[in-house]
């Protein structure tokens, strides 16, 4: 698999960290709705098709990105920093 | 020269002698040979026993696809189980050893397994071992009992108890077009792709390259094959913008066109040479590959189809082509199509006899006729091979008439005298890669074979790979392919010249002749068509469970020759087509690759290591170094005589006495700058950081978002927007991530930048009650006593004309102090501490004394924050911030995670003056050989020298509720059994006067 970094060009899986779900959104940090943190943390819908995730430059500029990849072909459809984008996924 | 071999012919270098062994025994063969061309050179026929039954078995095939002839090579002090004699090239010294036979090859004492063969079908396991519902043996203990007998008694070669020494390489290329496969397809692919431009690399599995036409015997453009493929392999090796590599399997098809092979760089020479790699394993990016992998014959079962001397028609052909070896005096053919025609031509160009050719067809065409009457035979046609006559070297062959139509025998059985019987069940292009690749293979009920998927990704096909047999047909699309890989439309320049072939090689769908006796589809792992039929009545119908049942295809071959005949078997039985039956999809690796080649440089010599600014110190002052992750650190300074335990506790009690000195480097530093620095660290510690001093430290833990505990370590702040955040040395990495995950993914707005600075820093952490006494002697530019430098206070300030940083804290539990300096001042720095504190008599101390002052204290580490423990578990709940959310604040206080009877910390404390052990168990139960259930466990252990005991800290269910109560220590495995009293984990100074004085 090959991921095309904005900052560093197409670059090999063996470069980049799996940082997880990218369609989650996190409570608001003072929220007490232990359902609400639960679902962040451990629910993941797990799609056969498109999905959006992060994954971290590790071995490069370290930016996380947001890949949109299909997880049938592994064909990777966008790739686009966090940063800089209207808003990260989490935030939103 | 042997009576196999023949005088003249083939590529085998008949002036050199090769000598090597056998089992012990000595023979010889040529400069060219395989050890698989050279025993049958030798007329040694058996070379193996089978699997499961321990039935005798010879060469079955000449290239990657054997599943007979597995040997144990013993080569540069290291035995390598299960490779293929048809796959090694011979070279003096060879040593090969027979496998799966006790006491040896001819008389193996597991042979009696073949008379109880009728238990040991499909499924013996899972049927025989379902132990009794009660009593001794209930459950899997029966299985338990049975199994070592068994192993021993099935299996193949035995792997070795040595490391290898050998060493392995990884390389990464990258091309335009990748060709696999270097036969005169691939040839041409890479020749018109090479002439149009672009980088190419050619991998070809074997030593050379050429395929079959390196043995076939056909001529193109006017020379012969062999020679017109020698020279399009000049001319691409003399070209800049190709590499060519032999003796490199491509075994793996993964996404983006990125395509793993093994290069056998080294293992057919007696010796690697100094400084080279055994293997060499390959990662390549292709912009388009080519697929020349071509066609591997498919055998016909039938009984007694496993005698030694049973072989595929086109391995005979190969044999007397390319070795000059004739596998036998005489010898009948077995075919459902036209190759076996041309084998039994081979046969006789080379001087061999042809004993008959046995066709299922009732018909066949003018040029196989041709090829038979130029063998000498008029084929028997309408018949078949139903049985075979010989125990270890096959003496006879049974036919009889036989109607393809109907699969039904007629007439007499009668016998044929012959010591060779060459099979040939048609051709199977070999699809593996394109399977990888994605793509379901396509049955093809006119040429009885599964062709290749359409891509679904950048490969192009040619040759024998897409069905088509001939080479003019192979020539053609080799290069079509390469000018298309080049984006370029097919030429209409003349290609090379070769004969046409009329042959037809399309086989009658004929793949089993049932009779009486075991009749094989996978040799390799003993797998018989009435296994395959057993599962069928058994339920296990779909290609996976017959597969996983039986373990058809499933041995180191990978069913390369039994694939399509199980299938065609299953199909039969279930009274479906076969494509109705499925196909597996294939896997990687296409064939064995050793572990050693994959881990490459990650093992032995060239792994990586970080080594502290004070690592040749150490190592020159006699410190034992141990292993932390990739860093290497001091275990102990043990002296002339002295053991580690010793050394440890003479440093652990130096530092109680007066002083010591040991090396933090390896701690993870973070810089954490900028404006929002103090936010941050309030959100992701779970104390808070804002109201921190400038110029102090502070303890901070931090949390997962599931509330569990991640890491602690103390943070710096050295300016108003300015932190030094220290980790554990095994989460300097991860803390990383998780903080750059935050900045980046949760909190963009915060302006804060996080720099690593763990290799830019040397630090030694001074403790003792004289450390500061120490410190006075040598620091200048500063103050340092308790006015100046209080607990957790940081001073500036130079050692010896080295500027270093000094904050004060401790996790000894005496007055402590860390320093630090730049990574180059390191040992200038450590030797004047230590020339400061000679009055003293200051003391390097390890790991094991830094371990044993901690347990003494109890402060937790890895061991304790092992991914399952929560703040409180620790009692470290005052850490928890009330005023503040922070990461893990969330979840951290669901029911399961506050319950008082979760695994909490304790000490423990040996009451029969033996050691603890790391990871024993803690009973109730005071019967050693009835335990009961473990109420914890041990985390940490060292023999005390403040308390004079051996001590531990554990963590057990209740915790602090258990103080003062005495538990039992249980440790089978290191056979220790032991009381002992849990006591608070505070041991030594548990107000903390010492490290506050």
């Amino acid at each position: 698999m090959l991921i095309d970094c904005p900052h560093c060009g197409p670059r090999d899986l063996a470069e980049f960290s799996y940082q997880g779900d990218a369609t989650r959104t996190r409570p608001d940090p003072a929220s007490t709705d232990t359902q609400a943190w639960l679902d962040y943390v451990y629910n993941r819908p797990n799609p056969a098709g498109r999905h959006r995730e992060y994954w971290q430059h590790t071995g490069g500029c370290r930016a996380h990105l947001v890949v949109e990849r299909d997880t049938l072909t592994h064909e990777i459809h966008a790739v686009a920093p966090v940063r800089g984008n209207a808003k990260s996924g989490d935030a939103a | 020269m042997s009576p196999r071999r023949t005088s003249a012919g083939g590529s085998i270098d008949r002036t050199r002698t090769i000598r090597f062994t056998f089992d012990g025994e000595a023979h010889t063969g040529h400069a060219g040979d395989t050890l698989a061309s050279a025993l049958l050179a030798n007329g040694v026929s058996l070379v193996g026993r089978s699997f499961k039954y321990h039935r005798p078995r010879g060469v079955f095939s000449a290239g990657v696809d054997e599943p007979n002839a597995l040997v144990t090579i013993l080569r540069e002090g290291v035995r390598e189980p299960n490779i293929p004699a048809t796959q090694i090239e011979l070279h003096d010294g060879l040593r090969a050893e027979s496998q799966n036979r006790f006491p040896s090859l001819a008389w193996d004492f597991g042979a009696l397994n073949q008379l109880g063969g009728r238990l040991l079908g499909a499924g013996f396991y899972y049927k025989t071992f379902m132990g009794p519902v009660a009593g001794p043996l209930k459950g899997t203990r029966f299985w338990m009992m049975c199994e070592h007998v068994i192993r021993r008694a099935a299996g193949l070669g035995r792997a070795d108890y040595e490391a290898d020494p050998s060493r392995y390489e990884h390389m990464n290329a990258f091309c335009d077009v990748l060709v696999v496969g270097g036969g005169i397809a691939g040839l041409m692919a890479a020749e018109a792709a090479a002439k149009a431009g672009k980088r190419v690399i050619l991998a070809e599995q074997e030593k050379q390259t050429g395929g079959f036409a390196r043995w076939s015997g056909e001529t193109i453009d006017a020379k012969p094959a062999d020679a017109w493929a020698a020279e399009i392999t000049a001319r691409l090796s003399a070209l800049d913008n190709v590499r060519l590599l032999t003796r490199t399997a491509v075994w793996g098809y993964y996404d983006g066109n990125t395509l793993a092979a093994l290069e056998r760089v080294n293992d057919h020479v007696a010796r690697t040479p100094k400084g080279h790699p055994r293997q060499r394993h390959w990662t390549i990016r292709a912009g388009t590959v080519v697929l020349a992998t071509g066609a591997l014959e498919r055998p016909i079962v039938f009984p007694g189809n496993d005698c030694p001397g049973v072989m595929l028609a086109g391995a005979v052909r190969r044999y007397a082509g390319e070795f000059g070896v004739l596998p036998g005096e005489k010898t009948v053919l077995f075919t459902n199509n036209d190759s076996a025609y041309q084998a039994a031509a081979a046969i006789r160009r080379a001087g061999g006899h042809v004993a008959a050719i046995v066709d299922v067809r009732k018909q066949i065409g003018d040029e196989a006729t041709a090829l038979a009457t130029e063998a000498g035979v008029v084929p028997l046609t309408g018949h078949a091979i139903v049985g075979t006559k010989g125990g270890k070297a096959l003496s006879g062959a049974v036919v009889q008439a036989f109607d393809a139509d109907t699969g039904r025998l007629s007439g007499e059985a009668r016998p044929i005298d012959c010591d060779s019987l060459a099979v040939s069940g048609g051709w199977q292009p070999v699809i593996h890669l394109a399977s990888q690749a994605g793509g379901k293979p396509v049955w093809d009920a006119e040429k009885q074979a599964f062709l290749p998927p359409e891509p679904t990704q950048r490969w192009i096909g040619a040759g024998a790979f897409l069905g088509e047999t001939g080479s003019v047909e192979a020539l053609a699309s080799g290069r079509n392919a390469g000018l298309k890989s080049a984006d370029k439309r097919p030429s209409r320049a003349k290609l090379p010249e070769t004969a046409p072939s009329a042959l037809d090689l399309t086989p009658a769908p004929v793949l089993e002749i049932r009779g009486k006796g075991k009749a094989f589809v996978d040799f390799q792992h003993d797998v018989t068509a009435d296994d395959v039929r057993l599962a069928h009545r058994e339920g296990f119908v779909s290609v996976e469970h017959l597969k996983r049942y039986t373990t058809l295809g499933m041995a180191t071959d990978q069913g390369k020759t039994s694939n399509v005949p199980g299938l065609a078997i299953m199909a039969a039985a279930r009274g479906i087509e076969i494509p109705q039956a499925g196909t597996t999809r294939f896997r990687p690796p296409f064939s064995p690759v050793a572990i050693g080649a994959l881990a490459a440089e990650r093992y032995g010599d060239l792994k990586p290591e970080r080594l502290t600014p004070l690592h040749d110190w150490h190592e020159e002052h006699g410190a034992e170094m141990t292993p932390a992750g990739l860093w290497h650190r001091p275990l102990a300074y043990a002296g002339a005589g002295e053991t580690v335990e010793q050394a440890y506790i003479r440093e652990a009690s130096a530092v109680r006495r007066s002083v010591g000195l040991v090396d933090v480097s390896t701690l993870g530093k973070i810089a954490v700058k900028g404006p929002d620095a103090a936010t941050f660290l309030d959100r992701v510690y779970t104390n808070t950081f804002s109201t921190l001093k400038v110029g102090k430290a502070r303890y901070g833990l931090m949390l997962r978002e599931d509330g569990l505990v991640f890491d602690d370590g103390t943070t710096w702040r050295l300016g108003e927007t300015d932190f030094l955040m220290t980790t554990t040395t095994a989460n300097a990495g991860p803390v990383m991530q998780h903080l750059e995950y935050c900045l980046d993914i949760l909190w963009p707005d915060l302006k804060v930048h996080l720099t690593s600075v763990t290799d830019q820093w040397a630090g030694a952490a001074i403790a003792g009650p004289k450390a500061r006494a120490v410190l006075e002697r040598c620091v200048t530019g500063t103050a340092v006593d308790n006015d100046a430098l209080p607990f957790m206070g940081i001073v500036h300030g130079e050692i010896d004309g080295a500027p270093v940083m000094i904050c004060r804290l401790s996790f000894s539990g005496e007055l402590a102090y860390e320093v630090y300096c730049g990574a180059g001042h390191g040992v200038h720095v450590w030797e004047a501490l230590l020339e400061a504190g000679e009055p003293f008599g200051i003391t390097p101390y390890g790991m094991e004394a830094l371990g044993a002052l901690r347990i003494e204290k109890g402060h937790v580490t890895g061991a304790e924050i092992d991914g399952r423990t929560t703040a409180r578990d620790l009692y470290l709940d005052g850490m928890l911030s009330k005023k503040k959310s922070f990461i893990g604040s969330g979840l951290m206080d669901r029911p399961a995670l506050i319950d008082r009877n979760r695994l909490r910390l304790v000490g423990v404390v040996s009451l029969d003056g033996q050691p603890l052990g790391g990871g024993a168990h803690l009973v109730e139960s005071g019967n050693r050989d009835e335990p009961g259930d473990s109420i914890g466990h041990v985390t940490g252990y060292c023999y005390s020298p403040a308390l004079e005991k051996y001590i531990g800290l554990a963590l057990v269910k209740g915790g602090k509720t258990r103080h003062g109560t005495r538990a039992f220590l249980s440790d089978p495995l290191r056979k220790r059994f032991g009381q002992v009293e849990i006591v608070s984990h505070h041991f030594f100074d548990p107000d903390g006067e010492r490290m506050h004085g």
